[in-house]
């Protein structure tokens, strides 16, 4: 029995195999049982835009990867430390995101010859056998003949019994990792509980991988990674899509104001429409409209009533979506737009990460169509963000753009999650009659954050009418006149730009407040940035890091910031976004740093982008 | 009940009830001697009855709000039609039956899109929403699921409602929520000046259809019965009448009602449908539809429809056929209906069948705001009322310290 044990410091495993072998679930169980254990954490799934691309294929590889550690981390790592791959086709499409030396853990049964052709491997060719893995630990072992030995007494066919695989894959890597797997056997007792064969199977086969680790001795020692030292407090483990949609039912309940969320399903956004939809004890209204037009419509509707209307999509839905933007922005009523962005244009990638949406939101409306945008950087984060873009909406009588993206989306981490009294109240004024001294209803008369009043049907006494017209300044009549228009775009832009003086100012994420380099970034970029910079700083190489949440207005102090460095580098998983509109606003000279793969930047790629620019005079 | 003391020293309080049906057995938690009910159109009378004998030993005053006029539903905007245009005639017959639902004015919104029929929510003194071209039915849709308790009308026209709009058209009729949609049919784009529509005849001449129209032409009503819409009625602008009536019918559905008007654009569309609206033409035209009446028309109700197979036929009533041959108009008969809306030939054609109006179908289904309502009521009730620092804390935590 190896009972020896090495402590590490992090590690970094991707489990990758066919997208019917269960990878996503055999990560998620393995994140929980760590982020249990107090370490930090990040994860990376990464799964094929087809649900079930051919079996064995490389596209139809599905991974998922996990980087636990006992320091604070931001990013799901560079490279892995070990591969777990169920065929063929997983290995080959993952292995130069191993490092030198790294494990591998095969999966035999995925590379008979079948697999090696699906996985367009030469004739002949296994590079399990063939020595081209020298270079790398491979410990090979047949879990597809060790999951149906371990369940032979059970009566189910053997294409159920298969489907255990992964669960003998994890629990051999409890084993290697010295984990105890209640949580596992907790989760399965609750989903399988009506199916008594399915459940039994489960833990059969994860209970025999941990043993098969256990008796083979396949390593002489164990794996231990000690609790990360993280500030004090009570945590879970979150991830992006879900913490979005926590942070909008906490700003419902806070706000008093019933959600109504209107959405066409979508990649990767629909998640947070499933999540809401779980949760009607909260008042929650969901309705999956029959398009992303409908979806926003039906929010708009729900708003003009007194609810607070939502709608999330991806970038083709915000596409369809730019219309009605602007009938908010005319209406002036609170509205949240959430894009959870992806590879574009067009279908484009949409299982991929990009942050290629920002001048869509930015400018993508017909007429002067000013919104605020704000941003989303860890899984957590979105929780914050959607907190606070539902606070702007409701105290600006305004329709807010709120941009996440697929990489955060779908990625956890552990959240020191607040308690619902420590969360900023949101307070919401309708306005139920008339003041005094006032004779007639102005819809379009303003207060000094130049903010209309939200009057709702069912209020007797204020009955008016709006709509998508240019409207008279005050009364909100119809007007063609040509200096009310102007007057009428001014003061939309205005109100917009006033936001500015309800926000915090900007602050620096790490870093002096002055020197030669200011990395500015937005969005999920947050953790690969950070780590850059304080892995640079680390090593004597001065770098500062600022991360906008606000994206539109800026914070009013971020021009000064900026003005403090001789250099700005601005990061982006797009052509060039953010950089045209900082540009364009602070005529800085800054630099940009593209990366548009659908893959998240590296944190060594960010190091030479930054060593780069500190370079140039 | 909240008492407060007035000057005179006498105590008030008041009271509102929420449902007439179940009066709570007890109503006044303190001795009260005068009963004062304000009551703002006449259906409320029957309820002062009701109450008066409930409370026979309380003397009871009623003060009775002057009902509403069709005025009160006009606003200070003029009304931008071009002159003799058939929307005036249908604001003008919506104003009139407005103050006869017992609605409070402040209930009622309208939500159109974009057309010239689309301007109507700015002519009527209540919510209103003119919004973006076709989108009026999935705002609706919305306002609808947050506020049940709202009368929606949707003003829409045959293009934003059947083209741009088709879609959410559909799907608000199948989901059933209980809106009226009064689509406004001139079979022409009239605000854009005058291209063909999703409804105009084939070969029609417009500007974009220099050469004739070659779209197959919508019959609404027979996609409104496809989408599974739960009341289906047609009318005219030329006739306020039966104008009044259908909207009356749409009103007192419970589910989404869907009303197509014809509606003269003597602009760019001029008689349209003459020859279902003038007098010389009308009778022998236009088939009244009338709930167990039999299909009877004719300048001197001389004819009528009768099945034969499922064929409708026109027959001569006299020696060889009386109207107890005929067929007998039940609204609640799915299969028939889609019959009689398929009744929908083109007048030129010799041996054509007449076009009918009024209502086609009617049928009771569940509407999708009360089962929306529904849902989340059985979720409180099975979870408890949700509780965020519960669903923050999720499942599993850990704590370091
Ligand atoms: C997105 C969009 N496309 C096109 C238009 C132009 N447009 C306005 S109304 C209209 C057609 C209106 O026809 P209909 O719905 O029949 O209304 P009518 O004017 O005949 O009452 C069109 C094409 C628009 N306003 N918005
Ligand atoms: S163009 Fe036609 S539909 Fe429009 S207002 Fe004039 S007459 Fe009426
Ligand atoms: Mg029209």
């Amino acid at each position: 029995m190896a009972d020896q044990q090495e402590v590490l410091n992090e590690v970094v495993i991707k489990f990758a195999g066919d997208s019917g072998d269960g990878m996503q679930l055999t990560g998620s169980q393995f994140t929980n049982n760590t982020a249990m254990l107090g370490l930090d954490l990040a994860t990376f799934p990464d799964f094929p835009a087809e649900i079930r691309a051919p079996i064995g294929t490389l596209p139809g590889v599905s991974g998922f990867q996990l980087r636990f550690s006992s320091d604070r981390i931001f990013t799901p790592g560079d490279e892995c430390d070990v591969l777990v791959a169920m065929n063929a086709a997983a290995l080959k499409v993952n292995l130069k995101s191993l490092k030198k030396g790294g494990r591998i853990i095969a999966n035999t049964d995925g590379f008979d010859s079948k697999n090696l052709r699906l996985a367009n491997y030469p004739d002949g060719v296994n590079p399990l056998e063939d020595h081209s893995l020298d270079s790398y630990e491979v410990v090979t072992m047949d879990v597809t003949k060790m999951t149906r030995e371990a369940l032979k007494e059970i009566q189910m066919g053997t294409k159920e019994k298969d489907r255990a695989k992964n669960m003998f894959v994890l629990g051999f890597l409890y084993w290697m990792y010295n984990r105890d797997m209640d949580n596992t056997i907790t989760f399965l007792t609750e989903k399988f509980g009506k199916k008594p064969e399915i459940l039994e199977s489960n833990i059969k086969a994860l209970r025999s991988g941990y043993n098969y680790g256990d008796t083979t001795e396949t390593f002489t020692h164990r794996f231990i990674v000690e609790k990360a030292k993280m500030e004090p407090g009570t945590y879970r483990s979150i991830m992006g899509n879900q913490a979005l949609a926590y942070g909008l039912i906490a700003a419902g309940q806070k706000s008093g104001l019933p959600l109504f969320l209107g959405s066409y399903p979508i990649t990767p956004a629909s998640d947070i429409l499933h999540e809401l939809s779980r949760h009607k004890s909260f008042g929650i209204k969901t309705f999956q409209a029959e398009d992303e037009i409908a979806a926003i419509a039906s929010a708009i509707g729900a708003s003009y009533g007194g609810n607070f209307g939502l709608t999330t999509t991806s970038g083709p839905g915000m596409a369809l979506k730019g219309e009605a933007m602007g009938l908010a922005v005319m209406l002036e009523i609170p509205l949240l737009i959430v894009d959870v962005q992806r590879g574009g244009p067009s279908t484009g990638l949409p299982t991929k990460t990009e942050q290629s949406d920002l001048l869509q939101a930015y400018y993508g409306r017909n007429g002067e169509c000013p919104m605020p945008v704000i941003s989303a950087s860890t899984p957590s984060d979105c929780f914050e963000a959607a907190y606070e873009a539902v606070r702007i909406s409701i105290q600006h009588m305004t329709p807010v753009i709120l941009l996440s993206d697929g990489y955060i989306a779908n990625g956890a981490e552990p959240w020191k999650f607040p308690k619902s009294e420590d969360l900023k109240p949101i307070e919401v004024n309708f306005k139920t009659q008339l003041w005094e001294g006032e004779d007639k209803f102005q819809p379009y008369l303003r207060d000094e954050k130049l903010v209309r009043p939200w009057v709702i049907p069912g209020t007797a006494g204020l009955e008016h009418r709006i709509g998508g017209l240019e409207k008279q300044n005050i009364t909100g009549n119809i007007s063609y006149d040509p200096d009310n228009h102007q007057l009428m775009v001014k003061i939309r832009q205005e109100k917009v730009d006033k936001i500015a003086q309800h926000i915090p100012h900007q602050k620096l994420d790490s870093g002096d407040q002055k020197g030669k380099v200011l990395v500015l970034g937005w969005g999920s970029t947050y953790g690969a940035i950070k780590s850059a910079c304080v892995e640079l700083r680390a090593n004597g190489f001065p770098v500062s890091h600022a991360h906008l949440r606000y994206v539109r207005p800026f914070p009013e102090n971020l021009g000064d910031i900026l003005r403090n460095f001789d250099h700005v580098l601005i990061p982006e998983l797009n052509n060039g976004q953010l950089i045209k509109i900082i540009r364009d606003v602070y005529m800085v000279d800054a630099k940009g740093y593209n990366k548009i793969m659908g893959v998240p930047f590296t944190r060594h790629e960010l190091i030479d982008a930054i060593k780069a620019v500190a370079e140039e005079k | 009940m909240n008492v407060s003391a007035r000057k005179d020293g006498k105590k008030t309080g008041e009271i509102f009830l929420s449902s007439s049906s179940r009066l709570p057995g007890k109503l006044f938690p303190q001795p009260t001697s005068t009963l004062v009910i304000p009551y703002l159109v006449s259906l409320i009378a029957d309820f002062c009855v009701i109450l008066r004998s409930n409370f026979s030993d309380m003397s009871t005053e009623t003060i009775e709000k002057p009902a509403l006029t069709p005025k009160d539903f006009a606003t200070d905007q003029e009304v931008r039609w071009c002159p003799g245009c058939g929307d005036y005639s249908i604001l003008a017959q919506v104003q009139k039956i407005m103050p006869t639902l017992g609605i409070p004015r402040e209930n009622i919104v309208i939500v159109s899109g974009i057309g010239c029929s689309s301007r109507f929510p700015y002519y009527m003194n209540t919510y209103g929403m003119h919004s973006i071209h076709g989108r009026a039915t999935a705002i609706a849709s919305g306002l609808k699921g947050a506020r049940p308790e709202l009368s929606i009308w949707i003003v829409t026209g045959d293009g934003d409602g059947l083209s741009i709009g088709g879609n959410h058209t559909i799907h608000l009729l199948r989901r059933n929520f209980d809106v009226n949609v009064l689509l406004f049919n001139n079979q022409i784009y009239g605000l854009t000046k005058g291209q063909y529509s999703p409804t105009s005849e084939e070969k029609k001449i417009t500007k974009s259809t220099p050469m004739g129209s070659i779209d197959h032409p919508f019959n609404p009503l027979a996609l409104a019965m496809g989408a599974d819409g739960s009341f289906i009625a047609r009318t005219m602008d030329r006739d306020p009448k039966h104008l009044q009536a259908m909207l009356l019918r749409s009103q007192a559905h419970k589910g989404a009602s869907f009303l197509e008007i014809y509606q003269n654009c003597n602009i760019f569309n001029d008689g349209a449908f003459e020859i279902f609206t003038e007098k010389s033409s009308k009778p022998e035209e236009a088939l009244f539809l009338e709930q167990g009446k039999p299909l009877i028309f004719g300048a001197t109700q001389n004819k009528g429809i009768r099945l034969n197979g499922f064929k409708p036929e026109v027959v001569e009533l006299g020696d060889k056929y009386s109207a107890d041959d005929l067929w007998i108009h039940d609204e609640r008969d799915f299969y028939k209906a889609q019959i009689l809306i398929r009744m929908f030939d083109d007048p030129a054609l010799i041996g054509h069948l007449p076009r009918p109006f009024g209502v086609f179908y009617e049928t009771d289904r569940a509407c999708y705001e009360d089962v929306m309502t529904m849902q989340l009521e059985e979720a409180i009730a099975q979870k408890g009322k949700g509780d965020l620092d519960k669903l923050l804390k999720g499942r599993e935590t850990w704590t370091i310290s």
